[in-house]
């Protein structure tokens, strides 16, 4: 199904790269240019800008107003005004679905962001520090020692139902994954001449760390934060159906769901749709990440 | 070996005491006063401070914390605020139900996922290959709830070949306990079988590539003796690491699965005390799950330095 690798051999670590990632050949840019190449990129790339654009145009594109209940046009089956049917309220499924892809897709976007925030500066810390590292790595480890979601619950039923929460409560949760991923790449580069040779000129930490280990640890954390996009995207859904997530007013795609759950067996559109919307996002994100993987960081390939 | 096994056991203490500490933060994240929030906007002043006195907020956080281990390690978890009763027994009743539907999840995931990926590494880039492979990406992609609600909506609305919901303990009707464990099962290891699936098959590409393959199968050891006797077993490594892990998504994804349907698992009990804020509860059903998932993490661990002798050596 996958394009074969045959780019192998030019991400970090056996390049001796000492530019910047924003310069034109760095790894990361050799890599993006080439995933315009593989097709499982380009399908999700394509998935995702199709679901962002939606959500970007949602007001414009609904054509009735998300929390509008219409009494005489409950439970309507798709079709004919609301071609994905209306809920037991009578509000339109369709411009429910287009809205939620707002907070879906803010809140795994924020979630992605944090968690690549925390990664690099404990996962940088963690690697390259030794003094630090096993302070921060048992942290992490106790973190994920917690089953995923039942933490995000357990986080949720204290601060509360609010959707700034639930990002925070995702990123709480999502974080070590990424710690772990960079620190990985960190002491692996840490190893490599060049770094020692930029010590021998007296270059600081810091400099050292964003210069010249931080461009080539990029590779696998684009593709962590892809694959952290999709899990935020999935747990928020799922945190919205048990009812410990975005507060039920809101249209997301998990409460839709879960409201509907109620009249499945009369109205089964009502959880069909938005099941699909949160699908195809998550198929999107992890088509995108598996494509980005092989491209940009081939030995990740799992 | 005995050296390896001690390291381990060693390993899993500061986990264990971070994971402690977390667990028992958590009642002080709340913002305000916990016992003022659990107890609502009815509650007197005097239940306040009972309840503060029980869950001993009014001395400090240190001390607290001391108090607070020193009855977790007796097994006391504290009362359970809505449903007044210890904690712990609520848990324990719910435990088996959880345990059952996890252990049968992993089952499925790994009958499906190992078989799968086995076929899809050897006839790779074939019909069958693409197959597995596209049902993999799409297993990763759809939520377990949904999948839940697709397969009831199918399978006991339409079809009424299973029950929607409700739940036998197997030991008292193994037919009908499993006949409700079915679908749920499925839905909560889908994701799973596709995880496993797609490791299995990279894994197994690896090893087929290996030098040792390619002597065997050219001093005329048959093909499938080659796939499964030797390259199998070493392709299976990398996979028996991630069943800890594995158990470990089960068992926080039951929590939504069993909200599906209906299953009195720990799941529903969570649940009903975060819309409850019954703290205690969640607190202590945090600190049983990630417990069980550290001892399942580190059964998995030893095993795996039994099933693979290099591991002695480092």
């Amino acid at each position: 199904m996958s394009e074969p690798v045959g780019l192998a051999g030019t991400t970090q670590g056996s390049m001796p790269v000492q530019r910047g990632w924003l310069e034109s050949d760095s790894p990361l840019r050799q890599g993006l240019r080439r995933v315009r190449h593989n097709r499982l990129a380009v399908t999700g790339f394509s998935l995702i800008l199709v679901i962002l654009a939606s959500a970007l145009l949602a007001g414009q594109l609904s054509p009735y107003d998300p929390r509008m209940m219409t009494i005489t046009d409950r439970l309507k089956a798709p079709g004919g005004s609301h071609w994905m049917g209306t809920d037991n309220f009578g509000r339109d499924i369709f411009s429910r679905i287009l809205h939620g892809a707002r907070l879906s897709l803010q809140v795994g976007l924020a979630v992605m962001l944090l968690t690549t925030a925390a990664g690099i500066v404990f996962g940088m810390l963690s690697g390259y520090f030794r003094r630090l590292d096993n302070a921060i790595m048992r942290v992490m480890d106790a973190m994920m020692a917690f089953p995923a979601i039942l933490l995000a619950i357990a986080i949720m039923a204290v601060l509360g139902p609010k959707t700034v929460n639930v990002v925070i409560a995702l990123s709480i949760v999502y974080a070590p994954r990424t710690v772990r991923i960079v620190r990985a790449s960190v002491l692996a580069i840490k190893a490599l001449d060049y770094i020692e040779a930029v010590r021998a000129q007296a270059a600081g930490h810091v400099r050292i760390l964003f210069r010249h280990v931080l461009p080539n640890a990029l590779s696998p954390l684009v593709v962590q934060a892809t694959f952290t996009f999709a899990y935020a995207v999935l747990a928020e859904a799922s945190l919205s159906f048990v009812g410990a997530g975005t507060p039920p007013t809101t249209p997301s795609w998990g409460n839709i769901l879960s409201e509907g759950r109620v009249y499945m067996q009369a109205a089964p559109w009502i959880t069909i749709f938005p099941g699909l919307a949160i699908a195809a996002t998550v198929l999107g994100l992890n088509l995108a990440g598996d494509g980005l993987r092989d491209v940009l960081d081939p030995r990740m390939k799992t | 070996m005995t050296s390896y096994i001690i390291r381990r056991l060693l390993g899993v203490i500061p986990v264990l005491v971070l994971v402690a500490i977390a667990a028992f933060l958590l009642i002080h994240l709340v913002p305000g006063d916990p016992a003022m929030v659990m107890l609502g906007n009815d509650a007197t002043p005097q239940q306040i401070q009972q309840l503060r006195t029980q869950l001993g907020l009014d001395r400090s956080l240190p001390e607290q914390f001391v108090l607070w281990l020193r009855e977790v390690l007796r097994g006391n978890l504290g009362e359970s605020i809505f449903l007044g009763r210890p904690v712990t027994q609520a848990l324990l009743e719910r435990l088996p139900a959880t345990m059952q539907l996890a252990v049968l999840s992993l089952i499925f995931s790994l009958l499906i996922g190992i078989p799968s990926g086995l076929i899809a590494a050897v006839w790779q880039n074939t019909r069958w290959d693409q197959l597995v492979m596209a049902t993999a990406i799409g297993g990763i992609s759809v939520p377990s709830f949904w999948l839940g609600l697709a397969l009831m909506l199918v399978f006991s609305v339409q079809l009424g070949w299973l029950p929607s919901g409700g739940y036998t303990p197997l030991w008292e009707d193994a037919w009908q306990g499993l006949r409700t464990l079915m679908l749920p099962a499925v839905s909560l290891g889908f994701m799973q079988a596709a995880l496993i699936a797609r490791m299995t098959r990279s894994s197994m590409l690896e090893v087929l590539r290996q030098d040792y393959v390619r002597t065997a199968r050219s001093r005329g050891v048959g093909r499938w003796l080659v796939i499964l006797k030797h390259a199998f077993k070493n392709a299976m490594i990398p996979v028996i690491t991630t069943i800890g892990t594995a158990f470990g998504v089960l068992l926080g994804g039951a929590v939504v699965v069993e909200i599906v349907f209906t299953f009195p698992g720990l799941g529903r009990l969570v649940v009903l005390a975060v819309q409850r804020r019954d703290y205690p509860l969640v607190q202590g059903a945090l600190l049983l799950t990630s417990v069980i998932y550290v001892a399942v993490n580190l059964a998995v661990d030893l095993l795996y330095g039994v099933f693979d002798p290099r591991i002695k050596y480092e």
